[in-house]
């Protein structure tokens, strides 16, 4: 655009700069988060700034993949939602812009810490721990005793009644994978998935997969981030919530601005916004559980409490490298999926 | 006759293309418009001069892409051919070397240079860096290729080819070019994308790799294991067809060979699930037969024993799958078994033979082609399905998902999403291959123009015992899953609380009214009246291509025709999901940048459905005598208005088969459209199945009854139009051609 500018005959800069001044401000928004959620900010974000909001929602493996393909000509601006791993890749590959907004004093230090792993290129918004969840009734009706910790899932009662996504098409599955790495060790870790594959009925594609199944009584236990297990109960089916007695990772929720975004002003707007009280609050309209980065916004009741949850302290740079997460899915492919069941 | 419009010396047509290529040089947006060209918001927001509109002239009068500049070249070289007769040679070649030079660099110059500059690595070693870079095309390239296309057909016409008749070759060239660009070149990049490493150069060694993995091929299953994709696919899809095949068959008996009573109904039972959107049917599987479904909780509490998750994995999948595609074999085998020869049949009587004799011996062979057209539909139907195994697939892998999730899925690997295509695609035309080997070069014809005033007779006994019991249990078996659905759409939380409400009907379909009009409140609306949009958009365009293409292939003969009908058939063999992963690779990048649009939906939805109104058109133009054409030529008609005139009228029932199929298939397909829908453009079918995904199956299923009775009613409307013509007997006529 400039460059043209520059070639043409002055009136015509006048008249061009007029029609493009009466046009309203705008942004382009990828969004990673559940549908409704994403409605929900654009819509919102339209209402407090006048700032049209272009939305569109894909998972965060398929926007990863749009801004790689886009980088040489970016279309969109902000990237909100979904977890860390992608984020942090976009920053590594440069694809995404550093930016060191003024509300970090409102932020809890995870937050923080997701955004100076990355050169400031990405901030934390919600984190959410890993977890499962079973189906309280047929628990009963199979008179199967309450699994309360990771090594619960190994015994041989629960044979068939056990599900998780695959770590080679879901993110959920793979936090699973590399949690147990770093929970039991590299060769406990594996044991343990070796051990939980001959209890796993349904390895499903996508990662909250296994809890809805739970909820719909078509399976009894499914490995799952504990929030989306909470939204299953509280919409009303049978399904309890589990935060393992071992410990456990979590991903950090992030927001990313895009390189080259051509409404960065528009684009930091919203940053800012997304970390505001009001903004994290919106969270609560949707049945999104997971917890706020900034301090100050509300949690809900039926959250899990973060503060009982035994976190390990997920290495995220180690674990979110593309060599490091090959490399285990590769183990993971050769020497767990392959076992008979 | 030709001689006084061989001398003319203005051709409207001609002058018509030349003017169309200046428009599209000097006034129209060269370059995609990001908004869609028809929002019209580029004529105020810095037109003509805005690098992002500008036309191709004011772009180079700028200095700005000069590569455009040698276009001018051929435009004004086609105005040497204006004041010409067509008698004149110079006419014809200055149209050919206009036409073929203009289109050679308007491609040239679109696969050459893209948003990274050169697209090839020796353009950048011959030129150096390009330093510029372009966008898909817009509004003013695609006019232009017309033109140019079009004032090339017209030069190749005056040279005296298919006696020069600018219509035809026109016709040929625009259909060739549309296949070209929409059906081949979009394959050939999916399958190139195989070789691709993740440094973006080509190996065969990555296509190996990927190729002979242990996970598409591997045999685990014969000692305890788990099976490759690619065996579990084949392995479905030949149950899947046989089954389908047998079951039709039965069906097809009791309507045309036994004195049963209530054969409308049946029919009627049968359109049912071509018109159910494709993984409802999977959704009823579970509410009855899953581990918490109602007939396995009252099987469970009768007998004491423990439910299972049986219904996850192959079962399920093959149950649902043919389920919905008994159906498409019924239509494929009723017109092949009505239309056995009855005279056969009694001639074999009349030799002694007895019932189950003659049935074995002359009936079912000469129903040969109907079971192998049916098989190989169901074969195709079943490799393709995405819904059913999406829904009830368990562990369970088949390629039609796996090539989704290859796609969407944390791998993202677009070269083996490619792979499992190119098995996919082997194992569709091996199909199409065997079946045309195994129908060999035999005749089946039975009727012919002679009248045959002989009876069916009925099935021998034997037969029509087990062929009434199966169609019985299949039919109440249908008419259960079918109130599932309608009762399930209705219930508040399924399994959990069954009290009947139409809280699903009110999220999705709520509307209220307010002083500025209606607002289309519900959550549903905006997917339905995209999908409504893009399936009338869709429906008329696939009846006019198919129509010309059918015309070409029963009334024209020319050079190449064989290949020109193996390529309009194609797409017809290429499952859904195999034209998904092709069309975001070709149109993702330009010069034919069109993904995120509605334009990519449309134009998917026309090259899956025109080969059945290609089929549907040849079917009723073999019937038309050729008599006719001959009549309205020599009464001086040109080969335009003697389509438009004479057979256009004449094909009504034709173009409303036509309509109706692509219709329908447009509001309930899925597997292409899942690559394609994007925020703005949402479809009917991949909501629901974001509904799906999400747990909320009584949104999911209310919102798949009201699609149901949608296309219900709009299959009755147009039956009211055609009169008795009924829409599967349509469809069973043109499939039987395939």
């Amino acid at each position: 655009m400039n460059n043209i500018k520059r070639l043409v005959i002055p009136s015509l800069i006048a008249m061009a700069a007029s029609v493009s001044a009466a046009q309203a401000e705008k942004l382009t928004l990828y969004c990673s988060a559940q549908e409704d959620w994403c409605q929900l900010m654009a819509r919102s974000f339209e209402d407090a700034t006048g700032i049209d909001v272009n939305m569109t929602r894909k998972s965060s493996g398929e926007t990863f993949a749009q801004i790689k393909a886009e980088s040489s000509n970016p279309k969109g601006d902000v990237w909100w939602g979904g977890t860390g791993d992608p984020h942090l890749q976009a920053a590594e590959e440069d694809l995404t812009e550093p930016y060191v907004t003024p509300m970090r004093g409102e932020l809890h230090d995870w937050a923080i810490s997701q955004a100076s792993s990355a050169g400031d290129k990405t901030i934390g918004i919600y984190s959410g721990a890993l977890g499962y969840g079973y189906n309280t009734d047929l628990l009963a009706a199979n008179n199967l005793p309450e699994p309360a910790c990771w090594k619960d899932l190994l015994k041989p009662e629960y044979k068939g009644h056990v599900q998780m996504a695959n770590p080679n098409s879901s993110g959920t599955a793979y936090t699973t994978l590399a949690t147990m790495v770093q929970l039991f060790g590299e060769d406990e870790g594996f044991d343990f998935m070796k051990g939980l594959h001959s209890n796993i009925n349904q390895y499903t594609k996508s990662g909250s997969a296994p809890i809805k199944a739970a909820g719909r009584g078509e399976n009894t236990i499914g490995i799952v981030f504990m929030h989306d297990a909470v939204k299953q109960a509280v919409s009303g089916f049978p399904v309890k919530v589990v935060a393992p007695c071992e410990g456990t990772g979590y991903e950090i929720g992030s927001m990313s601005i895009i390189k080259g975004a051509r409404n960065m002003d528009e684009a930091k707007k919203f940053y800012d916004w997304a970390l505001s009280t009001d903004a994290q609050n919106l969270a609560l309209e949707v049945n999104a559980f997971q917890v706020p980065s900034n301090k100050g916004a509300d949690t809900s009741p039926s959250a899990p409490d973060m503060s009982s949850i035994k976190l390990i302290d997920y290495d995220f740079k180690t674990y979110g490298s593309s060599a490091e997460r090959k490399r285990l899915l590769q183990k993971w492919d050769e020497d767990v999926s392959t076992l008979p069941q | 006759m030709r001689n006084t419009t061989n001398t003319k010396t203005s051709h409207p047509a001609l002058i018509f293309w030349i003017v169309a290529g200046w428009v599209g040089f000097l006034l129209l947006p060269w370059y995609g418009v990001e908004d869609g060209i028809l929002s019209f918001e580029w004529l105020i927001d810095g037109y003509p001069f805005d690098e992002d509109y500008a036309p191709a002239a004011f772009l180079i009068a700028q200095g700005e892409k000069l590569w455009l500049a040698p276009l001018l070249l051929p435009l004004a070289l086609s105005l040497a051919a204006l004041g010409r007769p067509k008698s004149d040679p110079l006419y014809a070649k200055i149209l050919i070397l206009t036409g073929a030079l203009g289109f050679g660099w308007l491609t040239a110059q679109g696969f050459g240079i893209g948003i990274r500059g050169f697209n090839f690595e020796w353009l950048k070693a011959l030129f150096g860096e390009l330093g510029d870079r372009q966008f898909g095309m817009g509004l003013g390239a695609m006019v232009l290729a017309s033109a140019f296309l079009f004032i090339f057909t017209q030069g190749i016409a005056a040279r005296g080819a298919i006696n020069g008749d600018v219509f035809v070759v026109s016709a040929i060239g625009g259909v060739i070019v549309i296949v070209t660009t929409f059906v081949f070149f979009p394959i050939a990049k999916m399958l190139l994308a195989a070789f691709v490493t993740e440094e973006g150069s080509y190996s065969a060694g990555v296509f190996a790799a990927k190729f002979f993995d242990d996970r598409l091929w591997g045999l685990g299953c014969l000692s305890g294991g788990r099976c490759g994709v690619a065996w579990n696919s084949l392995f479905l899809a030949v149950l899947v067809g046989l089954l389908t095949t047998v079951l039709g068959l039965v069906f097809a008996l009791v309507v045309t060979r036994s004195g049963f009573r209530y054969k409308r109904a049946l029919r009627a039972l049968t359109v049912l699930p071509i018109i159910t959107p494709p993984f409802v049917i999977g959704l009823a599987l579970i509410l009855l037969f899953g581990l918490s479904g109602a007939v396995t909780q009252f099987i469970s509490d009768l007998f004491g024993v423990q439910p299972t998750r049986w219904l996850y994995g192959l079962p399920g999948v093959l149950i649902a799958q043919v389920l919905a595609f008994t159906p498409i074999a019924f239509l494929v085998l009723i017109g092949v078994v009505e239309g056995v020869s009855p005279s056969m049949e009694e001639a074999a009587q009349t030799l002694r033979a007895n019932k189950w004799q003659t049935f074995r011996t002359v009936s079912l062979p000469l129903m040969r082609p109907g079971l192998a057209n049916a098989f190989l539909l169901g074969f195709i139907e079943s490799m393709a399905d995405f819904g059913n195994p999406l829904v009830l697939g368990g562990n369970f892998d088949v390629l039609s998902t796996e090539i989704f999730f290859a796609i969407v899925g944390a791998q993202y690997d677009q070269g083996r999403a490619a792979v499992l295509a190119m098995v996919l695609l082997f194992f569709t035309l091996s199909a199409f291959y065997a079946q045309r080997a195994w129908l060999g070069k035999k005749s089946y014809t039975t009727v012919s123009g002679k009248g045959d005033a002989g009876v069916h007779p009925m099935m021998p006994n034997g037969l029509a015992i087990p062929v009434f019991v199966i169609a019985g249990a299949w039919g109440l078996f249908t008419i259960v899953i079918y109130g599932m659905i309608l009762y399930g759409s209705m219930v508040e939380l399924w399994g959990v609380n069954n009290t009947l409400t139409f809280k699903h009907y009110v999220t999705a379909f709520s509307v209220r009214i307010e002083d500025s009009g209606i607002r289309w409140t519900g959550a549903a609306w905006d997917s339905f009246w995209t999908t409504i949009y893009i399936a009338a958009a869709a429906a008329p365009l696939t009846a006019v291509v198919g129509l010309i293409t059918a015309y070409l292939l029963t009334r024209q003969t020319f050079a190449g025709k064989n290949a020109f009908e193996f390529g309009t058939m194609l797409s017809f063999a290429i499952p859904g999901t195999v034209i998904g992963v092709s069309y975001i690779l070709a149109f993702n990048v330009p010069p034919i940048e069109i993904t995120g649009t509605g334009l990519i939906l449309i134009i998917s939805f026309i090259f899956r459905n025109m080969p059945v109104g290609v089929r549907a058109g040849i079917a009723s133009m073999s019937q038309l005598d050729k008599s006719l054409d001959e009549s309205s030529l020599t009464l001086g008609a040109n080969s335009w208005q003697t389509f438009r005139k004479v057979i256009l009228p004449l094909l009504r029932p034709a173009i409303l088969a036509a309509l109706v199929y692509s219709f329908v298939r447009a509001m309930t397909a899925i597997s292409a459209v899942i690559f394609l829908v994007s925020a703005e453009y949402d479809m009917a079918t991949s909501y629901i199945i974001g509904r799906v995904e999400n747990n909320d199956y009584g949104l999911a299923i209310a919102y798949s009854t009201t699609l149901i009775f949608v296309m219900l009613s709009v299959v009755g409307v147009m039956q009211l139009i055609v009169g008795r013509t009924e829409i599967g007997r349509r469809m069973s006529q043109s499939r039987t051609n395939v």
